[in-house]
């Protein structure tokens, strides 16, 4: 008894400090693996470290919009094969050594060795030769004009590392960026301090902890009891009406690049049949699977591409939900009572939940689809690698990859002259109409084609302190940049 | 008694030996690849061989058997895959919570199941008996991920009087850590608490019906004294071996208790661990666990058979 | 007595319930009704809806289906191995099958054993056979060792030497007088066995390795409805009780049944 009395008195609320706190704690379900974002794919990687502690020559800004990084300037020479890029001055690693174009071309030339770690290695394909010119100059030049260079290089796979501690970043990471790493308490937090050298416009807060919390439940009650000030990926989206209803609380409802799809392996019979494939997309009520699955958070799609970019098209009239149509349509192919099939699902709500919701609708028009419930371990190695699986949902969260689907080798299985025809020479277009016309045309071809059945966009859904300013509302790229945030008294 | 000791002594030699071509077997077979899990979609082929290179992945089963095992011998137990920190490092890190967590979840056990134990035996019959068992019945009965729920529910988001989970570290202090503990060494010590409870009334009742009880009682003792001074101490032999069968239960089984409080413990590490294919890490945890139940095993069993020498035939 | 009729009464309640949801359920579990969702307890739906629209109180005597037929066949997997490889090692007692038997059960009980069945699963994927077989496993040592020591006690009576005599031989013995008189003790750890299948089979689906949707479990309900507890907690509380209450019934089962059919084992249970 004593011991709950004390425990009751010490978990009081402390009366309100009249000064601003300077810290935050941050949650985050995925522990990131390692910090080093050059070597590893983890999304959660770059959620803790992309603009916190590491920077690019370009970066993301919380618009979307590719801004300067560690690079002032650039300029591109006119046949579109040399870009030079003009560097910070007075810019330091954490450890102190001085930033120069000689990290640039080590980091660069790290990623494009043989024997280079990095999980988007292809960013750098298009890259002949990165040289310095002076101290603060650096010049790429290209096989080929690239109108996404400055894209590309704002990927956390492409930000500046020191050689002098390449090899340690993976749990000791040194950048350059507003915050320094401090501590790593392996299956719990990372710790981050302020870079007091910072180059740039300094960060307002002195520390920030990311905590990791994988069960949503854990999540739930994180915030709720105060353990936690933010949660920019909230995982639960049904808890998401309780946090609104409390003045405690913000909800931060955004966009992500996440275009949540059923894909069909295009390869495997009955689904090479273009019927059969649009049969299912007129079986799945694109809204009751937002509504069920994300609680209703989510934009319904019609094709691989994100509604906020400037260059989307509307077509999600394109196949409406008619389950009668959808019968008639798999009658005609062939099977008037359906068929049986297995649908993988890894371990997101959003495919969980929403796998299951699709196998009732299949249901409903005779395609029998059964659930398998995959890690993404397995999900990665069977159906990614091996191409063996009939159905699976998933959010496809790169920003801009409708590209995917010009890729023979990819695992819809598709191929697809028309759109590979209309997408290369993509980048080499420097007008932004034409590009947006080219973009659209993909569009519109990979949903005629009916690759896959295209669901929702996922939605960012946080969850903050009320108090807390600054965080990103939108995720154009997996970063959780903490440079602007604060607290309000 | 040497030549038994002796012939135990193979037998634990054996047992590990085959404990860790299981382990290592059993590991061997589950599908899906470390560095594929790292490096993602987008790798390219020599990415991912570079890093298999890296991890040591690219050598055959039996050799990796083998450096396995030396390793561990050594008291190496490898570089973690997806960490890339020592496994050693790792375990001794997690041990720091799993290990308080069973002690703090036992003693709580214990503080429960004594005087429960003891007042249903001494009342042997009345209506407190039958209140206290069909309280443990309802204890053995209640799954312990289910009663965590609850606890966090009520204790965590409505009265506020615990964190919801995770652990401040034990540098934040001996109480913050304890309080962080608190809330799952209740959901783990139920279960035990009952079962140990259980089983100190039988024992209890049955050292009651022996011979030097009933001479005790015949000396003028009352029911609770003898209770105390002669059968608790006659029936804490299996009380402790199933509170020694309880640690090791509880310093293994408390995964899902430590997901629901996301605790960086034991437990959990493996469980990511087997998520993320970071297979040296699984490998390595299971086989410490499975050589501490044996060792423990072993040690019980010459214990006994050193007070009781009828059992030395046994084998 | 009473435990014995309380257990019954339970465990009838459960098991008639998972009979009856084979030809009979109030609402169809496998069609979603979103618009329906997350109805709290009311006259259509008894305990609710979850948060699909999907009817609890049909979940749950389908999710009984379930616990009770993965409870069941683990219990089947330990007796159909356990027993036979105790009677062996007692009738070969102190030889080298004897030790390596009773060995092999150390081995087996030093395996943390819900990390294997998350192995098993891993390896294998996620599934109600799987989930049997990982609880199975673990039944095995079980019974094995209960039967050896209650058939080491027997090869020392009266009547079994009577047989010896007559020249039958161990296996003939072991099955012949040997274990008719284990049935009463089998049925005893097999109810006990039955009760922590169920348990296991519950924590099993909490983490996702049991049985797959759409099929219903008591395990993987609790799971789903963790996030949403505190404004729909009928969802939670309802499998929770389903859980407590089946193991209640089957614990009093055993513990009558035990009193019942063999006095002198009273209270040694633990």
């Amino acid at each position: 008894m004593k011991h709950f009395l004390i425990a009751l008195l010490l978990a009081l609320p402390a009366a309100p400090t009249l000064a601003a706190r300077s810290d935050v704690i941050v949650g985050m379900q995925l522990e990131p693996p390692i910090l080093d974002p050059t070597a590893g794919a983890a999304a959660a990687i770059d959620e803790v470290v992309y603009a916190n502690v590491f920077e690019g020559l370009t970066r993301i800004g919380s618009d979307g919009a590719v801004v300067s990084g560690l690079a002032a300037s650039w300029e591109v020479a006119p046949d579109g094969l040399s870009w030079v890029f003009r560097l910070r001055e007075g810019v330091t690693f954490h450890d102190g050594l001085p930033f120069s174009a000689e990290d640039v071309v080590f980091s660069f030339d790290r990623a494009m060795a043989d024997d280079s770690l990095n999980a988007q290695k292809a960013l750098f394909d298009g890259i002949n030769e990165v040289t310095a010119i002076d101290d603060l100059t650096v010049e790429i030049g290209l096989d080929a004009p690239n109108g996404s260079l400055l894209f590309d290089l704002a990927w956390g796979d492409a930000v500046i590392v020191s050689p002098a501690t390449a090899d340690t970043n993976a749990t000791r990471p040194v950048g350059t960026g507003p915050f320094q790493f401090s501590e790593w308490v392996q299956g719990d937090r990372v710790e981050l301090v302020r870079n007091l050298a910072y180059w740039g416009t300094p960060a307002r807060l002195d520390t920030a902890t990311f905590k990791f919390i994988a069960d949503p439940t854990a999540a739930f009650a994180a915030m709720m009891a105060g353990d936690i000030d933010a949660f920019p990926n909230f995982p639960a989206p049904e808890n998401l009406a309780q946090f609104k209803a409390d003045p405690r609380f913000q909800v931060l409802i955004g966009s992500t690049e996440g275009e949540t799809i059923l894909a069909i392996n295009n390869a495997r019979p009955p689904f090479d049949d273009i019927r059969v494939r649009r049969a299912l997309a007129l079986a799945v009520d694109r809204q009751a699977v937002i509504d069920g699955a994300m609680f209703g958070y989510g934009t319904p799609i019609g094709s691989h591409f994100a509604p906020h970019n400037p260059a989307y098209v509307d077509l999600t009239g394109q196949i409406p939900f008619d389950p009668a149509a959808a019968a008639a349509l798999l009658a005609d192919a062939g099977y008037p009572d359906g068929f049986e099939t297995t649908l993988a699902l890894p371990p997101p709500s959003y495919a969980r939940r929403g796998g299951e919701i699709i196998a009732s609708q299949l249901r409903a028009i005779g395609i029998e689809a059964r659930i398998v419930n995959v890690e993404w371990a397995q999900w990665l190695e069977q159906v990614f690698g091996s191409k063996d699986f009939d159905l699976t949902v998933i959010s496809h969260t790169e920003p801009m990859d409708i590209g995917i689907y010009a890729r023979d080798d990819y695992y819809f299985g598709h191929h697809d002259p028309v759109l590979q025809a209309l997408l290369t020479g993509l980048n080499t277009i420097t007008d932004e109409d034409d590009r947006i016309a080219v973009l659209r045309a993909a569009q519109k071809q990979v949903a005629d084609e009916v690759v896959n059945v295209f669901l929702f966009q996922l939605a960012k859904t946080g969850v903050a302190d009320a108090r807390l300013e600054g965080l990103w509302l939108n995720s154009p790229t997996q970063a959780t940049d903490l440079t602007a945030v604060s607290w309000s008294e | 008694m040497y030549r038994y000791a002796l012939s135990r002594l193979v037998s634990l030699g054996l047992s590990l030996i085959v404990a860790s071509v299981v382990v290592f077997a059993a590991i061997e077979i589950v599908p899906g690849d470390p560095a594929t899990y790292m490096l993602g979609l987008n790798a390219t082929p020599e990415a991912l061989e570079a890093l298999r290179r890296d991890l040591g992945l690219d050598a055959g089963p039996i050799d990796r058997y083998a450096a396995w095992v030396t390793g561990m011998l050594r008291g190496d137990f490898g570089v973690s895959y997806t960490y890339r920190t020592p496994v050693a490092d790792m375990i001794a890190d997690r041990m720091w919570i799993s290990l308080p967590l069973a002690l703090y979840a036992l003693s709580l056990s214990i503080l429960i199941a004594f005087p429960a134990g003891v007042i249903a035996a001494s009342r042997r019959g009345s209506g407190v008996d039958a209140g206290l068992m069909g309280a443990t019945q309802l204890g053995v009965a209640v799954p312990n991920f289910w009663f965590a729920m609850l606890l966090v529910l009520v204790f965590a988001v409505n009265l506020r009087w615990f964190s919801a989970g995770g652990f401040p570290g034990w540098d934040e202090g001996l109480f913050a850590g304890l309080k962080a503990l608190t809330l799952p060494a209740i959901a783990l010590a139920l279960p035990q608490a009952s079962i140990l409870a259980r089983v100190l009334r039988s024992a209890l009742l049955d050292t009651l019906n022996e011979d030097f009880i009933r001479t005790a009682r015949a000396k003028g003792l009352t029911r609770g004294q003898t209770l105390r001074r002669h059968a608790l101490r006659n029936a804490l032999i299996p009380v402790l071996t199933i509170i020694g069968l309880q640690f090791s239960f509880l310093l293994a089984g408390a995964i899902i208790i430590e997901n629901v409080f996301f605790l960086p413990g034991l437990g959990r590490l493996v469980f990511q661990a087997i998520a993320a294919r970071d297979l040296i890490v699984v490998e390595s945890v299971v086989m410490l666990l499975v050589v501490a139940v044996i060792l423990v095993t072993f040690a019980v069993d010459l214990a006994y058979a050193a007070v009781d020498p009828r059992l030395r035939r046994r084998a | 007595m009473r435990s014995l009729w309380i257990g019954m009464a339970l465990a009838g309640v459960f098991g008639l319930g998972a009979l009856v949801s084979f030809v009979w359920t109030p609402f169809d579990t496998a069609a979603l009704d979103i618009a329906a969702r997350l109805q709290a307890p009311n006259a259509a739906h008894w305990f609710g809806t979850d948060h699909f629209g999907r009817d609890v109180f049909s979940m749950i005597l389908q999710g009984a289906r379930v616990s009770l037929a993965v409870a069941l066949l683990a219990v089947g997997i330990g007796m159909g191995l356990g027993v036979p490889l105790g009677l062996m090692a007692a009738a070969a007692s102190g030889s080298l099958l004897d030790e390596v038997v009773m060995r092999a059960n150390d081995l087996v009980f030093a395996f943390p054993a819900l990390l294997i069945a998350i192995l098993i699963t891993a390896s294998f994927g996620p599934s109600a056979s799987n989930a049997i077989i990982a609880i199975g496993i673990f039944n095995v040592p079980v019974f094995a060792r209960l039967t050896r020591g209650a058939a080491l006690s027997l090869w020392r009576r009266d009547f079994i030497l009577a047989a010896r005599v007559a020249g039958k031989s161990r296996i003939r013995i072991s099955v012949e007088h040997i274990l008719p008189n284990l049935g009463n003790l089998l049925i005893v750890q097999g109810t006990i066995q039955f009760s922590l299948g169920i348990l296991a089979e519950a924590a099993l689906s909490y983490v996702g390795l049991g049985a797959q949707p759409p099929t219903p479990s008591w395990g993987r309900m609790l799971s789903e409805s963790q996030t949403m507890i505190a404004f729909a907690p009928w969802l939670a509380l309802f499998p929770g009780f389903a859980i407590l209450l089946s193991v209640l019934g089957l614990n009093l089962l055993g513990d009558g049944l035990r009193d019942l059919l063999d006095p002198r084992l009273r209270r040694a249970r633990q």
